[in-house]
Order: C-alpha cells, then sequence, then structure tokens
C-alpha cells in the first residue's frame, strides 16, 4: 500500500513524499473526593500524507486508510502543489528497505498497562491520601492519563520505521478554602515507556507534597510587583527556559522570522554560566523517544554551551527551509498535523553553585518553588505564573507570597541567568505549538536571574 | 495497522442510527446514545508571498454512550466509524459502565426532542486551496504595504471546513446540523531600527471563504499593530482601565465558572447554590449567553446532549439570575437544561457565546465616557486601554478569582495614546466587576461575543518604568 504511495507522488514531481501511520489508544479518568466520576477510553487510526516541492509542501490528513481514502489524500496533497498523480508510476522510486522496527520489543506494553480496576483503585488511593494530609481541602481530585500510540513513517527518501510509544501521567490537584482564603494547586508527574509507571507512583510523597504546598499557600499575601532578583527551583522551573529561548530555537521560528536568535549561532546569547541541552534519551522521560515523527532517532542537541549559541532544533521542513540539519526533533501531536521541529527533554544543565548559595546572593527577591504554565508570543515576550513563590529577604525565604507573573524578553533575559546551582532535575510536561501538543520534560537546576519583571498587585 | 474502510465525509443518521441499534441490541445493550461529526478543511499559510504550508484534513469522530444493566454510564470515543471501529467502541463504553459514578448517573435530555432554533446558516461551496492560496498571498502583500516597519505575518492563516454533526440516543432523539464556516487571521510583526519587535493582529469568520471581511480584517491588523509601534514603559500603581471588547470577554470567558453549574456542583466555582439572585457587578451591567445570535458564525443548534441552544440571562442589574446547565447538573438544581452541555462520562457545561452590555433602565453606569476626552482619567496618570490578554491558561484562577495577565495596550494621557511596552494587570474578577464605571461607545461583533470598551477602576498595573 505504501510504495504506490511514494512513487506515484515521485512521478507526479514531488520531491519528497511521506506517509505517516498512527495508531492510538487513550485512557483518561478522574477521581473525586473518593468517587471516579470519569472513565473516558478513546482510539483511533489516521494518516498524514506530506508531499515536499523545492521549500514548499502541501499537507492532507485522514481517519480513512483504506487504499482509495489514502490515494484521494495524496492526490489532495500533490494538488495543493500544482502536481498531478500520474495514471501509471515510474522511475524516481527506488522502494522502501527493511523496516527499522523500533516497536518490535513493545509489543507487551499496552496489555501490561494498569487494568480500569488497577488504575481506579490507585487514583482513589491517591485522593484518599490527600484526605489524610490536608486541610481546609474543598475539593481534592486524581486524574491519569496512558496514551499509546503505534506509529509508522515512510518516505520517498527510504525512511521506513515504526515504532510503539507509551505514556502515562498521573496527577493530584487540590483547591483549599478557609473563610476568604483560597489556594489552588497540583503536581502532575509523567513518564514514557514504562507499563509500571502507575503502579510505582508514590501517591503517599505525592499527596504530601501536594498538601504541604496548598497548606502553605492557602494565606499567602499577593506578591508586590516590580523588578526584582529571582532564583528558580529546580525541576518544573525548567518551563521558563522552554518557554522563553527553547521555542526561539526551534526552526519553525527561524522560518517565520520570529525568533531574535535567527543569525547568530556561535555568537553569545545567554550568560557564560548557562550551557543547554535538547535530547531524546533520557530512560523514562517524558519528552524521549525512540525516533521522531519523521522516522529519525533523535539526537543530543547542545543548544547554548558556555553562553554561545550552538544549534537550532529543525524537522524535515526547517532543514530545507533554513538549512538548519535535522536533529530528530520532527514531532507531532497525531496523524493529524504536520510535523514541526519541536523540544524534546529540555534542560539548562548543572552549574558550580548550591541553592543555598542562590538564595544567599539575593537581599530582596523572590523564590519561585513552582511555577503554573506559561507562553511566549510572536516578538519574543515570556510570561509565566508561578503557582508557588516565597519572599528573599536579606538571603533567606521568608513569607509565602501567590499571584506572581513572571513577564520579559528572551533576549534580555538570558543574559540575566548568573548563577547555576548543581541540582539538576527533570520534571514532565505538555508544550502545545504548531504541531500540537506534545509531551516534553523541562529541567533545570536551582537558578538566579538577576532581574526580572514580577507582576503582581 | 487498522484500516477504516465505511468512513465518508458527511453522516446519513438513519443509517449511524440503524448501525448502532443493531450493534446494542447484538451486545445486550438497551439504553445508548451518541455524538458524532465529520468535516473536511482546507487551509493556507504564506510567508512573505510564497505558500508555506498547504493543508487539508478529513476527519471523523464518534462519542459512544451506553447505559448498563445497573444503570450506570460509560462511554468511549473513536475516530473509528466502521462497523468493527463502532463494535469495538460500544464493548469499550460497557466496560467503562462498570466504573460509572453511581452518585450521578446522566439521563437523556428531556429536550432532547424538543424543537430546534432555525439558524441562518447558509452552506458555502468551499474554493479551490489555490484560490484561498491567491486570497491569503494577496491580503499579506496588502498588509505589508501598510507601513514600512511592517516586515513580516508570522502568523496568518486563511481556513475553510465544511462539517456535519449529530446526536442520537435510542430513545429516538435525532439532530443533525450541517455547516460551512470559513476563518482568516493576520497577524503582523513590526520593528523599526534600535526597537522592539511590535506585534498586533485581527480574526474574520463567515460562512464560507469568499465571505471574509478581508479588507477589513487587513484594516484592523494594520491599524492595531502601528498602533503599537510607539511604546514606552509604564510606571507600576493603580489606574482606571478600559478593556476591549476582545479583552473583557476573555476574561468573563476565563471566569465563567462563575455561571457554571457544573463547577458549582463541583465545588470549584467562585458561586455556590444559593449565588442565585445575589448582586454579583455593578447593578447595570447585564451578561447573557446567546449562542444563537445571528452574529455568531457556526452557531451550534444544539448541544452535546442534544438540547437546543437557547439564550440565557447569567447577570441583569449585576444579580446573577440563571447557570449555565447540563442535562444533570439541572436535575440537581431542579430546572431545564440549557443547551450547554457536552458528552462524556462526566458531562461538561460551558457557554456559546456572550452578550454583555448595560443592563437596560438601569442607565448604564457613567455615562459619555470617551477615553480621549480631556480630563477622562481624572487625574495625571492616565487611563489604561486594555487591547488584548495573554496567557489567561496560566494567569487566571477561577477557582481563587484572582489573576495576573501580561496584555497589550495603550496609555492615554491627555486625549493622547502611546503603547505600552510590557506590562501586567491584576485582579480579583468580583472586585472588578463591582468597579465597572461604564461602557464606552457601541457593542463590538467579536467571535466570542458582543461587548462594549468597559471601563473599571483600581486595577493594579506592573511596568517596567
Amino acid at each position: 500500500m505504501l510504495e504506490p504511495l511514494l512513487a506515484g507522488g515521485r512521478s507526479a514531481g514531488a520531491d519528497l513524499v511521506e506517509v505517516f501511520l498512527e495508531r492510538s489508544d487513550h485512557l483518561g479518568m478522574l477521581a473525586e473526593q473518593d468517587v471516579i466520576t470519569s472513565v473516558s477510553p478513546a482510539f483511533g487510526a489516521g494518516a498524514g500524507l506530506r508531499v515536499f516541492l523545492g521549500d514548499r509542501d502541501g499537507f492532507v490528513s485522514t481517519n480513512d486508510l483504506s487504499t482509495a481514502g489514502l490515494r484521494a489524500a495524496l492526490e489532495q496533497a500533490l494538488g495543493m502543489l500544482g502536481l498531478v498523480l500520474p495514471l501509471q508510476a515510474g522511475g524516481r522510486f527506488d522502494g522502501l528497505p527493511e523496516l527499522r522496527d523500533f516497536a518490535a520489543a513493545k509489543e507487551g506494553w499496552l496489555p501490561s498497562c494498569p487494568s480500569l480496576a488497577e488504575a481506579t483503585s490507585r487514583l482513589l488511593e491517591g485522593t484518599d491520601r490527600l484526605q489524610a494530609h490536608g486541610q481546609h481541602l474543598q475539593v481534592r481530585r486524581g486524574s491519569y492519563a496512558r496514551d499509546w500510540q503505534e506509529v509508522l513513517v515512510a518516505a520517498s527518501d527510504g525512511t521506513f520505521a515504526r515504532d510503539v510509544r507509551l505514556h502515562q501521567s498521573v496527577g493530584l490537584n487540590v483547591l483549599a478554602a478557609d473563610g476568604d482564603h483560597r489556594a489552588s494547586l497540583g503536581r502532575r508527574y509523567g513518564t514514557s515507556d514504562s507499563p509500571d509507571d502507575l503502579r510505582q507512583w508514590d501517591a503517599e510523597a505525592a499527596a504530601v507534597d501536594v498538601c504541604s504546598s496548598a497548606g502553605t499557600m492557602l494565606r499567602a499575601d499577593y506578591v508586590e510587583a516590580g523588578q526584582f532578583p529571582v532564583v528558580l527551583a529546580n525541576r518544573f522551573g525548567g518551563v521558563i527556559f522552554h518557554e522563553a529561548c527553547g521555542h526561539l530555537l526551534e526552526t519553525t521560528q527561524v522560518e517565520r522570522a520570529t525568533t531574535p536568535f535567527a543569525d547568530m549561532v556561535g555568537q553569545p546569547i545567554a550568560h557564560p554560566s548557562l550551557t543547554a541541552i535538547d535530547e531524546g534519551h533520557t530512560a523514562g522521560a517524558f519528552g524521549s523517544l525512540a525516533m521522531d515523527d519523521e522516522g529519525m532517532e533523535p539526537q543530543r542537541t547542545v543548544l547554548i554551551e558556555n553562553g554561545i549559541l550552538q544549534r537550532f532544533l529543525s524537522d524535515r521542513a526547517g532543514e530545507r527551509r533554513t538549512g538548519h540539519p535535522r536533529t530528530g526533533s520532527g514531532r507531532r501531536q497525531s496523524h493529524a498535523f504536520a510535523a514541526a521541529s519541536r523540544m524534546r527533554n529540555t534542560f539548562i544543565a548543572a552549574g558550580p553553585h548550591t541553592p543555598e548559595q542562590l538564595i544567599a546572593s539575593v537581599d530582596r527577591g523572590l523564590y519561585c518553588k513552582s511555577m503554573g504554565g506559561g507562553s511566549v508570543g510572536p516578538t519574543g515576550q515570556f510570561n509565566f505564573a508561578v503557582e508557588e513563590g516565597y519572599l528573599i529577604e536579606n538571603g533567606s525565604l521568608t513569607r509565602p507570597v501567590k499571584g506572581a507573573t513572571l513577564i520579559g524578553d528572551a533576549k534580555e533575559v538570558m543574559p540575566r541567568i548568573s548563577m547555576c546551582a548543581n541540582d539538576l532535575e527533570l520534571a514532565a510536561g505538555f508544550c502545545g505549538s504548531v504541531s500540537g501538543s506534545i509531551f516534553v520534560t523541562v529541567g533545570q537546576p536551582h537558578i538566579k536571574v538577576d532581574t526580572i519583571t514580577v507582576g503582581g498587585r | 495497522m487498522a484500516s477504516n474502510e465505511s468512513l465518508t465525509t458527511s453522516l446519513d443518521a438513519e443509517v449511524l442510527r440503524q448501525r448502532l441499534a443493531s450493534l446494542a441490541l447484538t451486545e445486550g445493550v438497551r439504553r445508548w446514545d451518541l455524538g458524532a461529526s465529520c468535516s473536511t478543511d482546507t487551509s493556507v499559510q504564506v510567508d512573505r508571498g510564497e505558500a508555506k504550508q498547504m493543508k487539508g484534513a478529513q476527519r471523523s469522530a464518534i462519542t459512544l454512550r451506553v447505559w448498563n444493566d445497573d444503570g450506570l454510564v460509560g462511554i468511549t470515543s473513536t475516530s473509528d466509524l466502521s462497523d468493527a471501529g463502532l463494535a469495538r467502541a460500544l464493548a469499550g463504553a460497557r466496560d467503562a459502565s462498570a466504573y460509572g459514578n453511581v452518585d450521578e448517573i446522566p439521563d437523556f435530555s428531556p429536550l432532547a426532542t424538543a424543537p430546534l432554533p432555525v439558524l441562518q446558516q447558509p452552506l458555502s461551496t468551499p474554493l479551490s486551496i489555490l484560490t484561498l492560496l491567491d486570497t491569503l498571498r494577496d491580503a499579506e502583500r496588502d498588509l505589508l504595504g501598510r507601513h514600512p516597519a511592517i516586515g513580516t505575518v508570522p502568523y496568518n492563516g486563511l481556513a475553510q471546513r465544511s462539517s456535519d454533526r449529530l446526536y442520537i440516543n435510542s430513545d429516538g432523539a435525532c439532530r443533525q446540523q450541517r455547516l460551512s464556516t470559513a476563518s482568516l487571521y493576520l497577524y503582523a510583526r513590526a520593528e523599526e531600527a534600535g526597537r522592539k519587535p511590535r506585534s498586533s493582529g485581527a480574526v474574520r469568520l463567515a460562512y464560507g471563504a469568499a465571505d471574509l471581511d478581508v479588507a477589513g480584517c487587513v484594516q484592523e491588523a494594520a491599524e492595531r499593530t502601528i498602533a503599537h509601534l510607539d511604546y514606552a514603559p509604564i510606571a507600576t500603581g493603580r489606574y482606571t482601565c478600559v478593556f476591549s471588547p476582545e479583552a473583557f470577554l476573555d476574561l468573563i470567558g476565563a471566569f465563567s465558572s462563575l455561571f457554571n453549574a457544573r463547577a458549582v456542583l463541583d465545588g470549584v466555582s467562585l458561586s455556590r447554590r444559593e449565588s442565585l439572585g445575589e448582586q454579583l457587578a455593578v447593578p447595570f451591567l447585564s451578561l447573557h449567553d446567546n449562542g444563537l445570535n445571528p452574529a455568531n458564525v457556526g452557531a451550534a443548534a444544539f448541544d452535546g446532549e442534544g438540547t437546543p441552544t437557547r439564550r440565557l440571562a447569567l447577570l441583569e442589574g449585576g444579580v446573577l439570575r440563571h447557570f449555565l446547565h447540563s442535562e444533570a447538573t439541572a436535575r440537581a438544581f431542579g430546572v431545564s437544561p440549557t443547551g450547554h452541555a457536552g458528552l462524556g462520562a462526566k458531562v461538561s457545561v460551558g457557554p456559546d457565546w456572550f452578550e454583555i452590555g448595560p443592563t437596560p433602565g438601569s442607565g448604564g453606569g457613567a455615562p459619555g465616557l470617551d477615553r480621549f476626552a480631556p480630563g477622562a482619567s481624572g487625574d495625571d496618570r492616565g487611563l489604561v486601554v486594555i487591547d488584548s490578554l495573554s496567557a489567561l491558561h496560566a494567569g487566571v484562577k477561577a477557582s481563587q478569582g484572582s489573576f495576573s495577565l501580561p496584555f497589550d495596550g495603550w496609555l492615554v494621557q491627555n486625549g493622547a495614546s502611546r503603547s505600552i511596552e510590557a506590562a501586567t494587570v491584576a485582579g480579583d474578577i468580583r472586585t472588578l466587576l463591582n468597579a465597572i464605571l461604564g461602557f464606552e461607545g457601541p457593542a463590538k461583533v467579536t467571535p466570542d461575543g458582543l461587548c462594549p470598551h468597559v471601563w473599571v477602576e483600581g486595577l493594579s498595573i506592573t511596568g517596567d518604568a
């Protein structure tokens, strides 16, 4: 089925034809208080066909995997480039090589995942532990998601690869309320390629973590607005680099001319203390891949080394349009999206300091223990919410504060990351962008930003 | 890989009903309902005169809900509408029903067979993708030519969709709606030498690509982008703010749990059951949800449970009048469903399209508000115009009522306006709703609703000055 499509597309005049086939099996689950309130299975299949001609491309996705359906999709994609599928394919395609099958050892993953009974039981254990450890909890929620995906990529350049991915995540959220005081807070844990993930989840520790933070934040005052030095905690604190800089190092941003770093490879863009890496190898990490969604094995990409910009993250289209070589970073949510250059496991490397040294270096500032979400705009302006923050006064943590938003400009903030601690840790997350919502890892050690605008009251 | 050979680009409701009825009979499932949709989409993006990406999509989806012998509900969703796919979905839903919530069992909406509103929604014939491409190229060229500082239009797109959705249940309800829609968005990036890049844009919707107001979209995108070129930092402090219709609708949408019966029952709304009848806002504010407004392009005639869409008063004279309901929440409150439900094991509830403005007979707050009038701000500090809010997903704590959001806007002092370099606005939604001073100008139609400019006093602004 695949070779005639690829041969036909090439015979029509396309430079490259790529077929992405997908099967998916999802389970979502929600526990509220001590009751399972939603069990939502979903499954599906589809294909995405992409045709390149020069630096232009046409992309068509379909749920119709019949021969006629795929042929119709190819005809539509070719038509976007002014090409017509010939009656008979001939030449310009040498056939597919032997399948590179990354999935062979993973066939048993889906049946090895927790059953509905086991998953519901573990989730209720989580909300029960919240009740045991929390105070003033008005709402206790536990959520679980299991995403299994089988993908096959075939392209007229000889790409022919198959993989199976498994992502599981479990989250606990609470709303604490006492009079006029309210605090909503959550944590999510996620891994890839481990059917036992939910079984091994430490519900007790997770509940203690969430309840401790909610209890602290319940009566926190609103943060005073202004410009301060900020110390960002490790793990999910890495969202600052993801939003402020990581997106600007994707070739999709080079194509759009929306990154200030487009012509700065080999030049300083950050403080000399900062080295940043994006890779897809860390075992079990949310953003790890055996192959990207264009069939390429992921690389370990040093983005910034000692403040000097080294490389951009690139996919097929990025390579064709910007000249930056592919890095195994072509990713998409599903067959319905064309792949784009996206981050995988992205982190700032560990530095020489201890977290205590960073905090001790600040006379008056903000310590961000836990970050909420964030985003970056077309001019490089980024923002993200602080979920759990503390004032730093005279080199020590004092009062908890809430309502802080950090805003800034990537080009200005990167040189201000002046200290990196020695406690690098990673955290699972989701990233939404041009090719949909994908699993990623953010990470960093504790870092210090010399000054940043803190939005508050 | 699985195959899916029965897919079509339109849905035959009667055929689907018969297939489900037959499968359900075989599996011993007596009570079921489903929501299904299919669509075809084409879209284009351009980059400085060149086609950047052209996309097409054929999508199908079905969510199947079954009641087991104990009366508990389970669901499964799939994109596979073949007989095998439907059979697997039915079996999956039945398995999931073993974990149905005994404390809240959804039922068919009592309004699932009530008459539907008649919507004037012309079906348009899709244009060829090359026509879309030419149209977008022309629009981009026009926008790039509006000011030398506008160098790119990095976010742009022209898309059209033909869709078909339906709701069917085993008691005989059968709803179907066919629709065609088109959208255009243009977000330009402008940069002057030695200055920071600035960006803004505009969106237009219509029932067909040929009906889009392309010239208006270009004009608005150009005006907004150019208006941000001359910028300066703003001093941190408290300001009277003027929300654009888009910004105010975004903020109300982010806090719509105030009006959401599902959120009330779940304990995550700032409202409680007994909040109905309480004064929530200034006594001259009205807020209705009205998916049926003729300006709401692509309005749904019915919700996920088959309940007809209707206009619903949420605030009148600042008083909380009604909540948005699904079948289950309506039953819990002893009222009728309002047509705001999704379809799921736990049915979600959400707004359609807001209408915001002065309550008739209330005076409408301070009269004659005009941000450019001499002394409009009442002091030398000036007025802050909030044109668009960003990062609502991160900066809004709906269950706490607080928000801290980056925005694009202008500082208006003595009739002159200057773009604000970078700033956030922070506050509490309940305080904000009671600090509204009044409205400026006529209500404007936006993709999310109808609203005039809204003046609010005493909001906290953080700037860089």
